[in-house]
């Protein structure tokens, strides 16, 4: 009975007797292992040089502000719902008069916190957010030596300022277009 | 006169003494950067780099890995004999070292009052120095797996002592038809007789091949290296080992793999001489002449290195059923009939 095109038949003969001192055999085995010494190596020397993520690469989160410096986010939960992987826990509180440079909305998060462990990475914290308040960058959580280093707190992962920390913020950034069109509301 | 006499002995003594610590400190030092090499060349037909972080290409790795190696935890097992667990990695230390004290490393150096020759010790019986030396190897393996007082360490070291008991055999059976041909046992009489009539590799190219497989199951390198299996005995006979005790173990292979490659080049690549090129036609310094004739000994030892270590990452290790075959079926019959030919032929030629 044939289950399979692909199975090949297993080649049971004796060795003759110049494969019995296999030394022919070894001789090709080198000339291969020769050939790979000159081939071009697949290392990539990682701190110096790494690679390019794609464009859709999903890493890390970042807490979004405006070009004005105000966190997005109001805490309204939707990221926690969406998750299927239960990693985010947030605490919402109410905006006092006189902190409206620092969030854009009356609701704000005072406590958000990712368990980089329990994270898959799929995005659905991203998609579900209605403020652009919350998305993925394209690094990847670093090690660490503790498990509560990887439960990552609320200025972990907020963006650098824009106003004050121009550069980190651009560069954190990255490849996604500055947040439009907020800057003007309320 | 008397006094004369001590004063010769007294400088003789101080020559041979230097060149022995010169011959202790150069085994470590190519042992070392063999170890290295190993880690980059098994990168590089990998399609990996190798270690290149610790110094530029990764030069000081050797000393990284030593420094790790000396402080390291050292565990005795607690049922093990103690002095004998000592005495294992020693005895591999020693033997390993003293067999290059009959290897010629150059051409000697004739000053106009004395002459030195880069050699500690040319006794008549040189090439059998060696063999009886290497020999006594196997009691480093077999004392330290026996000292282990662990199962596996014993199967392995059980193991090394019959392969290299036989793989022995063929080795010597081999040197015999070398030895028809130079007529001597004397290691530099063997270099100056490839000097005159050409390498011996090119008259018993099937003997060199027989020595070197034999050369290789005798260092304990793959694809003979079933008494350290780490897939079946776990690291064989120096599990039970940690720390420098290891390191001894380990570092005596990789000198016995020089030394072995030494004796190579002298037996049939015609030692320190350069091909080519006759040396007794050399009109420049006597120095020079030496420190040239070293450099080629050298780049052969370097080329034997290099096959070990290109062989160790190309093919896997043998069975044990394959490796007696090998030993007792195929390479004794070789080498019996090698000898028989060659004596034949020289009997035949020199009427």
């Amino acid at each position: 009975m044939q289950l399979t095109q692909r199975a090949k038949s297993v080649d049971r003969q004796p060795l003759t007797w110049l494969e019995s001192i296999y030394l022919w055999n070894i001789l090709k085995g080198m000339a291969i292992t020769l050939r790979h010494m000159f081939m071009k190596k697949a290392t990539i020397q990682y701190p110096e040089q790494q690679r390019t993520f794609s464009k859709v690469f999903r890493g890390l989160h970042v807490l979004n502000r405006d070009e004005a410096g105000r966190e997005n986010c109001t805490a309204c939960g939707l990221c926690a719902v969406a998750c299927p992987a239960e990693a985010i826990t947030m605490e919402a509180a109410e905006r006092q008069p006189g902190e409206e440079q620092l969030y854009r909305e009356e609701k704000y998060a005072a406590k958000y916190e990712i368990n980089m462990l329990r994270c898959i990475f799929c995005g659905l914290c991203e998609e579900a957010c209605p403020k652009d308040a919350i998305y993925l960058s394209q690094t990847f959580a670093p090690a660490n030596y503790a498990r509560k280093g990887f439960i990552y707190s609320k200025d972990e992962l907020l963006i650098p300022h824009p106003i004050t920390d121009r550069e980190a913020y651009v560069k954190a950034l990255g490849d996604r277009q500055p947040p439009h069109s907020t800057t003007h509301t309320n | 006169m008397n006094q004369y006499l001590i004063a010769m002995d007294s400088w003789y003594i101080l020559e041979k003494l230097i060149l022995i610590g010169a011959l202790i400190g150069l085994s470590f030092f190519i042992a070392m950067y063999t170890t290295l090499a190993e880690r980059k060349i098994a990168g590089w037909m990998q399609d990996r780099m190798g270690p290149n972080r610790a110094g530029p290409f990764g030069i000081f790795q050797p000393l990284a890995d030593g420094g790790k190696l000396f402080f390291k935890e050292e565990i005795t097992p607690t049922s093990s004999n103690r002095f004998l667990f000592l005495l294992g990695p020693a005895l591999a230390m020693i033997v390993a070292l003293i067999t290059s004290t009959v290897i010629p490393w150059g051409a000697s150096y004739v000053g106009e009052t004395r002459t030195v020759a880069l050699q500690v010790a040319d006794v008549d019986m040189g090439i059998l120095i060696v063999f009886g030396i290497v020999s006594v190897g196997v009691y480093g393996i077999m004392i330290g797996g026996w000292a282990s007082n662990n199962k596996f360490s014993l199967l392995a070291a059980i193991r090394g002592a019959s392969q290299m008991v036989s793989y022995e055999l063929p080795m010597g059976l081999s040197l015999i038809a070398v030895l028809f041909m130079t007529g001597s046992l004397k290691m530099s009489a063997m270099v100056e007789y490839q000097m005159q009539h050409g390498w011996n590799v090119l008259y018993q190219p099937l003997g060199f091949l027989i020595f070197f497989v034999c050369a290789l199951a005798e260092c304990n390198r793959t694809p003979f290296d079933l008494p350290e299996a780490e897939n079946e005995l776990n690291f064989g006979y120096h599990q039970e080992y940690s720390s420098m005790k290891l390191g001894f173990y380990l570092f005596a292979e990789y000198i016995n793999m020089f030394v072995s490659s030494a004796v190579m080049a002298t037996l049939f690549f015609g030692g320190y001489d350069i091909p080519f090129f006759d040396e007794t036609a050399w009109q420049g310094s006597a120095l020079v002449l030496s420190a040239l004739t070293f450099a080629v000994m050298m780049a052969k030892v370097s080329f034997f290195l290099f096959l070990f270590i290109w062989i160790r990452w190309t093919i896997p290790r043998f069975r044990y059923d394959q490796l007696m075959n090998l030993g007792w079926k195929k390479l004794i019959p070789l080498a019996l009939i090698n000898m028989l030919i060659s004596a034949a032929l020289l009997l035949f030629l020199n009427k």
